[in-house]
């Protein structure tokens, strides 16, 4: 069963132009199709030079995050059958600097995430030969949540003090910050302090709460963060009554 | 010793990120490093070289290990210790997993732990055109920096590819967009041939329409398949007999449901001839019966089964079965590679996907191949940083004209944008029908010459291709264009060495051919490009312990 | 790199989307709680005598200041309600590997205020 749709698309060609515009490209779809198989048919059939980044299809890559009718959304996860309007507008994600069509930088995001430390500083030293550390089902419950990150910047573009201010170290970091911090092979929570308490980071946040409502894989971002500020917090207050217990 | 990587997308797209089920090592006290030899060998009905499992086997648990010292989240017992689940074609419990999204996990921690490293640059974004040889060696590449469209030399001492496979030159696939086979390609034009690409895996439960996995972990934890009269049909295809849902046995170990892929894949189609598969919109289907798992032991074991099977066919699999249907899905063919992961040419190594050392042959075990690309991941790296050691740097003169070189070869490579030209959509649609036609999952030599000559057609069809997007920035027309040129190289290589093998072997079905022929065939094929059709070698399988057999199935 | 597209956040970004607008008069409650505050220790500084007091109560019973006072408390009572609602947000509790309901924590921490602040009050009426 065939139906039709207007696709209104964000074209930006900088070889050429200097002003992006908009292209309308009428098509039919499929009842199963997402918005990234609409665009799939326009390159293959309408205009091959229309550019976007997409891999997976079944959202765990996080390549094709775009602003679907202004919502931040994954492309291969939003059903063109679910829009009523005749005309869907898609656009590249918003606070990111557009290269190109639907195509945005995110070296921003690329060069933020090495700061927060983002991999296990252990606790105690253990060889390979003495086996995994043990982790219980419960232990692995506390941080699972924050470890789901695709990194497909939704929350980014989802954030007004990102979109106000990219010195915010933002949404995703802060969030896999978090994941380390309570993953209990971990001891890094001290390693990590100076980037996530640092002024760009956990209390630039003023808790929109939008990061968590767009994000596709459940991560709870705007959550991590406000933990984040309680542990952190609870930590300059201990360092204040009890200097000596630092480590 | 410096490391640079170079990659197509962001290293945390890499398809890696989609794999689901888990990585086999083993870890339990009842199981052995012999059996786990034993099922990969026989899982590839003898067609691998079995130095090459026995370094897999041996090496996998101590490689998980440290990737759960990284942090990989791997599930775990109730006291904290790694889990691990059953797997078609296992003999004993040996998956490690990370709920189901193993591939992600695993995939998060490498990626992440590699940042604290300056010693390894990143090239993000960077399509490789072409290898670098001069002097007998391998000396660096040449790559498309996709932001800006501008051609360079990289110059290294050696050069490892894990660039995966092709599903993509199949038009249903599990696969990515960017499986497009292009590692495999640079290899084979660089004179190093590809081994065994006859043998496709077609993975038995992808949602129907989209293609999307559903993992075998489904199965695993104790899923069934039934066709359209409410039977395990698997009974009827020598795989044991079905066990009741509520016996504490089930699901028994290589049996039915837990066999091995090629045999699960042939079996459906058998069904679909005989008329006991279900009619859908998009084709034909069998079900796939989670529902007496249990709500709770779904979302805690297989969660994204749940996700995908609501969101892509909106079935929740709690209350109803799960359509699925047979789909292209791993190539266990790939650049000829020894235990080492070297190739023929000095410099070059690969791992993975990409490569066929073979641990894999002719059918490749579920789990097998997250333990694969970590063990021989390793090895190559070993082998290449010995070889950078004692290398020179390529000199800037060799880089300087390699740039030259390759900027004229892609220019010249198609037509101008004169309008008239063929267009990357439609050489590549008619690449994909070709390949399902004649190299699906039963063949005939009438068939497969038939796909050989449309290939040797597409091929001049490429050289008319006109590309509508002139530009530099981010083209993604232009590095799909230099795709298809890939997918084509690989599809020649599979459609030729499927011809050349007449005899039936794991996921190569031949109906003109259907036994197993060790006289003739308990060799790889060696797919090498020359100007027409590619040559085909032949090079003797690797037996140490384990003398050819028959593959046995259910109640051993 | 050719030039790249940039486009920065309008003043008006918070009028975008019903969750911003939201966030922002979350903030204003704030305010309102402030300004309040500000007014206590102002009138405490200033109505130091009886008479500057009763005249001053005075002026507050009027009806204006009464509905002045009725805006106010709906305001402090939204943000009370937006500090409970993040409760469970930085109090995760877990019970073995399943966490306890969000909504839980924050009914509970709801049920403590009121059962803080009726203590309060009948300390203050009686």
């Amino acid at each position: 069963m065939s139906e039709s749709v207007a696709l209104e698309v964000f074209r930006f060609l900088p070889d050429d132009e200097t002003e992006p515009r908009f292209e309308t490209y009428e098509i039919s779809y499929q009842d199963d199709w997402v918005v990234l198989d609409a665009l799939n048919h326009v390159k293959a059939e309408v205009d091959p030079t229309l550019s976007f980044r997409w891999s997976c299809r079944m959202g765990v890559c996080g390549s094709c995050g775009m602003m679907v009718n202004g919502e931040p959304k994954l492309t291969c996860e939003a059903f063109v059958r679910d829009y009523d309007s005749d005309t869907i507008k898609i656009e590249p994600l918003t606070h990111f600097p557009v290269i190109r069509d639907l195509v945005i930088n995110m070296e921003d995001f690329m060069t933020k995430l090495p700061t927060v430390t983002p991999w296990v500083i252990p606790k105690e030293e253990k060889s390979l030969d003495e086996g995994e550390y043990l982790q219980t089902p419960a232990e692995v419950a506390h941080y699972k949540r924050f470890s789901m990150c695709i990194n497909c910047m939704l929350c980014y573009s989802a954030c007004p003090v990102y979109g106000l201010d990219s010195t915010f170290t933002g949404p995703a970091a802060l969030a896999l910050g978090q994941r380390y911090n309570l993953d209990s092979r971990d001891g890094g929570q001290q390693e990590r302090a100076d980037v996530l308490t640092s002024h760009d980071g956990i209390w630039e946040c003023t808790y929109i709460g939008e990061c968590t409502q767009v994000c596709p894989k459940d991560v709870d971002p705007a959550g991590a963060i406000q933990m984040l500020k309680l542990s952190y917090a609870i930590d300059w207050a201990k360092s204040v009554v009890m200097p000596w217990g630092r480590r | 010793m410096s490391v640079g990587v170079i990659s197509k997308v962001y290293p945390m797209r890499s398809h890696t990120v989609s794999a689901e089920g888990g990585a086999a090592a083993v870890i339990s006290p009842t199981d052995s490093l012999d059996d786990h030899a034993y099922d990969t060998i026989s899982g590839s009905d003898w067609l691998a070289d079995q130095d090459a499992v026995e370094a897999l086997v041996s090496e996998a648990p101590r490689e998980m290990l440290q990737l759960e010292h990284w942090g990989c989240p791997w599930s775990r017992e109730p006291g904290g210790e790694v889990a691990v689940r059953p797997f078609g074609g296992m003999k004993a419990e040996r998956t490690w997993f990370a709920a189901d999204k193993t591939g992600f996990h695993l995939l998060h921690t490498l990626f992440q732990t590699s940042l604290q490293y300056d010693a390894i640059a990143r090239y993000d974004e960077w399509f490789v055109t072409s290898l670098i040889v001069d002097d007998g060696k391998c000396q660096g590449v040449t790559a498309i920096e996709v932001a800006t469209g501008n051609l360079q030399a990289i110059g290294a001492k050696a050069v490892i590819l894990c660039t995966g496979g092709g599903g993509r030159i199949y038009p249903f696939t599990t696969n990515a967009n960017i499986k497009t086979g292009d590692g495999m390609a640079l290899a084979y034009r660089a004179g190093v041939p590809l081994k065994d690409m006859e043998f496709v895996q077609y993975h038995p439960t992808g949602l129907p329409g989209t293609g999307i996995l559903i993992t075998e972990a489904a199965r695993g934890e104790g899923g069934i398949l039934v066709n359209n009269e409410g039977r395990r049909y698997l009974q009827d295809y020598d795989l044991g007999k079905p066990l009741d849902l509520d016996d504490p046995e089930h699901p028994q170990k290589r049996t039915m449901e837990l066999g091995p892929r090629d045999r699960l894949s042939q079996a459906f189609i058998h069904e679909r001839e005989a008329g006991r598969t279900f009619q859908g919109p998009t084709g034909d289907y069998v079900n796939l019966d989670i529902r007496h798992l249990g709500e709770k032991l779904i979302d805690r074991k297989i969660p994204m089964v749940r996700e995908l099977a609501v969101r892509y066919v909106g079935i929740d699999p709690v209350i109803e079965p799960i359509p699925v249907r047979t789909v292209v899905h791993y190539m266990m063919g790939g650049i000829s590679t020894d235990v080492m992961g070297a190739t023929e040419l000095p410099g070059l190594y690969a791992a993975g996907e990409c490569a066929c050392v073979s641990v894999n042959g002719a059918n490749r075990l579920g789990s097998n191949s997250l333990t694969e690309i970590l063990v021989f991941g390793a090895r190559a790296a070993a082998s290449a940083v010995m070889h950078a050691a004692d290398s020179p740097d390529p000199s800037d003169a060799l880089l300087e004209s390699s740039v030259r070189d390759e900027e004229h070869r892609i220019r010249s490579g198609w037509a101008g944008s004169n309008g008239d030209g063929e267009t990357v959509a439609g050489i590549r649609t008619d690449l994909q029908e070709t390949l399902e036609e004649g190299a699906g999952i039963f063949r005939n030599e009438q068939a497969l010459r038939e796909t050989s000559a449309t290939i040797a057609d597409l091929k001049q069809r490429y050289k008319r291709l006109s590309l509508a997007d002139t530009s530099k920035t981010f083209n993604t027309e232009l590095i799909a264009a230099l795709e298809l040129g890939a997918m084509i190289d690989v599809g020649e290589a599979v459609a030729h060495s499927a011809l050349a093998r007449t005899e039936s072997r794991g996921s190569h079905q031949r109906l003109d051919h259907p036994d197993r022929d060790d006289v003739g065939f308990l060799k790889h094929s060696l797919a090498y490009q020359s100007d027409g059709d590619p040559t085909i070698g032949y090079q003797d399988v690797t037996i140490t312990r384990w003398p050819p057999g028959e593959r046995v199935y259910g109640d051993v | 790199m050719a030039t790249q597209y940039l486009r920065p956040l309008p003043r008006s970004w918070w009028l975008r989307k019903a969750n911003y607008f939201l966030f922002m008069l979350r903030e204003l409650t704030s305010l309102a709680v402030l300004a309040y505050a500000i007014f206590l220790i102002v009138l405490l500084w200033q109505a130091a005598d009886d008479a500057t007091f009763s005249a001053l109560f005075e002026t507050l019973h009027q009806p204006w200041s009464i509905a002045v006072h009725l805006v106010i408390l709906t305001l402090a009572l939204i943000h009370t309600g937006t500090w409970i609602a993040l409760t469970p947000k930085v109090v995760v509790l877990w019970q073995d590997d399943e966490r306890v309901d969000p909504d839980l924590v924050a009914g509970l921490n709801g049920v403590a205020w009121l059962v803080v602040s009726g203590l309060v009050l009948w300390l203050v009426l009686s």
